[in-house]
């Protein structure tokens, strides 16, 4: 069965979609995301999904799960290379995707989630000196 | 079924006929002067009366329909369409088959004078035939200022949306006019491309140009914004006018947490001041 490879850079995911999403698919990597998440502690994770041409609401909706659910397990989510056309589709069918952080490309994506994750950390140093 | 009598006669007095109407078509207060030259005109006349002629010596006059008049009714939406792009009003358009009655009813008269039975069948059916022509002609008039619509209806929406480089990595979108759903289409499409085009992350809306923001357009303003958010986009809106703040407020509308400044400058300075750049003043004046 086909599956869509998770990669591991230090503490963030990777995950590049390069195949057109069916249900199935989107099911599967989810599970293998928390579970990668879980078992190696990641801080951020980064969807690339700038090869993905359609978007249906199940696809639009597994997106915005994927970031809820990572949030729980500690991990920051951004979505990048969205197309014009898929946004525009996904705004249409009421799935603005409230809470998913977006970048235009892998670079700009990439400084977004360290940004994040470190002013997450800076958090935790203050709360530490106050208390 | 009684002989019908006005081909005959149109054939044997076309050149009267011919004059009589040109007159009565170019007298004061028919058609303003300097949309049509009288030459034009009667060339145009002429060739109607041929085509009329022909068709009603080979056919029946009360059914404009059939076949033998096709020529005649290409005529007439043909020189109804040119007449609707010329700037030719509906009546005005009308009028040129319509003034045909004049000259035609009084030929008619001179020749049937003695029998009032067959003057008043020839007229009626006359008048049937010249009313049917000049509802055609009505109907093309109104085609072709249809077209003419349509076609700058597209061409608007194609102008209205410009999308311009403010900054490296700075977009700006003038918006003039309504925004119905049509042209949000058409604005969410450009602005995306360019911001594809052009790696951009923050886009600035002005809406200086727009009359009235009400919860539709709104609607559609957040609309391209979430769109634009999707991308890794951020939008500013600006130009709000004190009276559209009123509006937005007294609707209810929430615009969310979209940054918004009351014109252009304000919102490229904070676009600029969000990249990590600034403008100041230099030391040396350039002379």
């Amino acid at each position: 069965m086909e599956r869509i490879p998770i990669l591991k850079m230090g503490e963030f995911l990777l995950v590049t979609i390069q195949v057109d999403m069916h249900d199935r698919l989107a099911m599967t990597l989810q599970e293998d995301l928390m579970t990668k998440i879980a078992a190696n502690g990641a801080r951020g994770v980064l969807i690339d999904i700038s090869s993905l041409e359609m978007v249906d609401s199940f696809i639009g909706r597994m997106i915005g799960q994927t970031a809820a659910m990572s949030r729980v397990l500690d991990a920051q989510t951004v979505v990048v290379g969205m197309q014009p056309a898929v946004a525009i589709t996904l705004v249409e069918l009421g799935l603005a995707l409230e809470g998913v952080r977006t970048a235009l490309t892998v670079e700009k994506g990439m400084d977004l989630l360290r940004a994040c994750v470190e002013s997450r950390m800076e958090d935790v140093t203050d709360d530490g000196h106050e208390g | 079924m009684t002989d019908n009598r006005l081909p005959a006669i149109v054939k044997e007095f076309q050149s009267d006929i011919l004059a009589e109407w040109v007159k009565e078509q170019t007298q004061p207060g028919a058609i303003r002067p300097g949309l049509i030259r009288e030459s034009e005109l009667r060339s145009q006349c002429e060739e109607f009366l041929n085509l009329l002629t022909q068709a009603a010596q080979r056919g029946n006059v009360s059914d404009v329909t059939r076949s033998e008049f096709s020529a005649v009714r290409d005529m007439i939406d043909r020189t109804s369409r040119t007449r609707a792009e010329l700037g030719f009003s509906s009546a005005e358009t009308a009028l040129f088959i319509l003034s045909l009655k004049r000259p035609l009813f009084g030929r008619l008269r001179k020749q049937l004078e003695r029998d009032p039975n067959t003057l008043f069948q020839e007229v009626w059916s006359a008048t049937e035939l010249i009313d049917r022509l000049a509802l055609l002609s009505t109907e093309a008039y109104q085609r072709g200022r249809e077209t003419v619509i349509s076609r700058q209806q597209s061409e608007m929406l194609e102008l209205s949306t410009p999308v311009v480089k403010l900054w490296d990595g700075v977009l700006a979108l003038p918006l003039i006019g309504t925004l119905d759903s049509n042209r949000t289409q058409v604005v969410m499409e450009t602005l995306l491309q360019r911001v594809v085009e052009t790696g951009s992350e923050i886009v600035i809306i002005d809406i200086t140009g727009v009359p009235t923001v009400d919860t539709l357009v709104a609607q559609h303003l957040l609309k391209t914004i979430s769109a634009a958010r999707l991308m890794g986009v951020e939008c500013i809106i600006s130009g709000i006018r004190p009276q559209i703040a009123q509006t937005i407020v007294h609707l209810g509308v929430a615009l969310g947490e979209v940054t918004t400044k009351a014109n252009l400058a304000d919102a490229f300075k904070l676009a600029l001041r969000k990249r990590g750049l600034g403008i100041s003043r230099s030391n040396t004046p350039s002379a």
